[in-house]
């Protein structure tokens, strides 16, 4: 087998510090405690599902990017993870849409 | 022998069993993908209680949520920490890992138990259906989580799992991760976004 091709040791160069991971903790915890709360906040009832929504997504890319290092390592894994989700949620809204939940 | 020779290398230049894993992840949205669909379609069409508005407990799964959360942070320093060849730090950080996993297992089944006890079963409405296949997919999901950090833990204490072993580690934070997502996307979907019209005379 030749040499660890460059793309290898560039995916496992760039990881987030210590620092960053923490610092997204923080971030979850803070989105985590804004949802609940809107959940509970009766004026946020108009913009409830809009808002739920979008602190969800955030969280969901934070872990991905940071955790998951999709934001460091090479893009294949980004498209091979990519492709299946849109896919995955184009799935949930086409059977909303057909069962009319939308 | 160190972490590229233990590698299996494709001609991407990217590690076989990465790319493999990541193509795991991405059939695994599409599951879960699936099962939320299913409880977003049935969800508001029981014709009998009890419902998301009667049952679910908030606060409960707010902590649980957050457990998770932190076992998250606790899986990527143990990472780091096999990356970098500190033993104790990986023993502590996989161990709290386990534990949080295991943490949100017993909520789980602390839920489940008191929605039984409630009168919402598998079999009660469309509601219970859905809500106990979604959550309980994902708890074994979990399941099997804690028993993959358990071993890693235990090749750990048994001083098999070296900087050389860091990719091993890895794949298992990725599954760890993908569980974590997937619980933020249900803990939105399921539990704060509740469809379902309130009762009559409940406000």
């Amino acid at each position: 087998m030749s040499e660890p091709h460059e793309a290898a040791v560039q995916a496992h160069r760039a990881h987030a510090t210590t620092g960053t991971y923490l610092t997204v903790a923080a971030v979850l915890t803070v989105l985590t405690v804004f949802e609940v709360g809107a959940f509970y906040i009766p004026q946020f009832k108009p913009i409830l599902i809009p808002s739920l929504l979008t602190l969800s997504a955030a969280k969901f890319s934070l872990v991905v990017m940071f955790y998951m290092h999709l934001k460091f390592d090479h893009k294949l894994f980004r498209v091979v993870f990519l492709l299946p989700l849109l896919f995955a949620a184009g799935v949930i809204i086409s059977l909303m849409f057909l069962f009319r939940v939308l | 022998m160190s972490h590229a020779a233990a590698a299996h290398y494709t001609s991407t230049g990217l590690d076989s069993r990465k790319i493999a894993f990541w193509a795991f992840i991405g059939s695994e949205c599409l599951l879960f993908g699936s099962l939320i669909a299913t409880y977003l379609v049935y969800e508001g069409k029981s014709v009998s209680g009890p419902t998301t508005h009667q049952i679910l407990n908030i606060p409960l799964t707010s902590v649980s949520t957050f457990d998770l959360l932190m076992s998250s942070l606790m899986m990527v320093l143990a990472l780091a920490a096999v990356q970098r060849g500190d033993r104790v730090w990986a023993r502590v950080w996989l161990a709290a890992t386990a534990t949080l996993g295991a943490v949100f297992l017993s909520f789980q089944a602390f839920e489940f138990t008191h929605f039984v006890r409630e009168g919402l079963g598998f079999t009660t409405n469309l509601f219970g259906s859905s809500f106990f296949t979604l959550t309980g997919f994902h708890g074994g999901h979990v399941f099997v989580g804690v028993v993959w950090l358990t071993t890693l833990l235990v090749r750990s204490l048994q001083g098999k799992l070296g900087p050389d072993k860091a990719l091993n580690v890895e794949i298992a934070g990725l599954y760890w991760h993908f569980v974590d997502v997937v619980w933020i996307v249900i803990f939105t979907v399921v539990y704060l976004i509740q469809t379902t019209p309130l009762p009559q005379g409940v406000r």
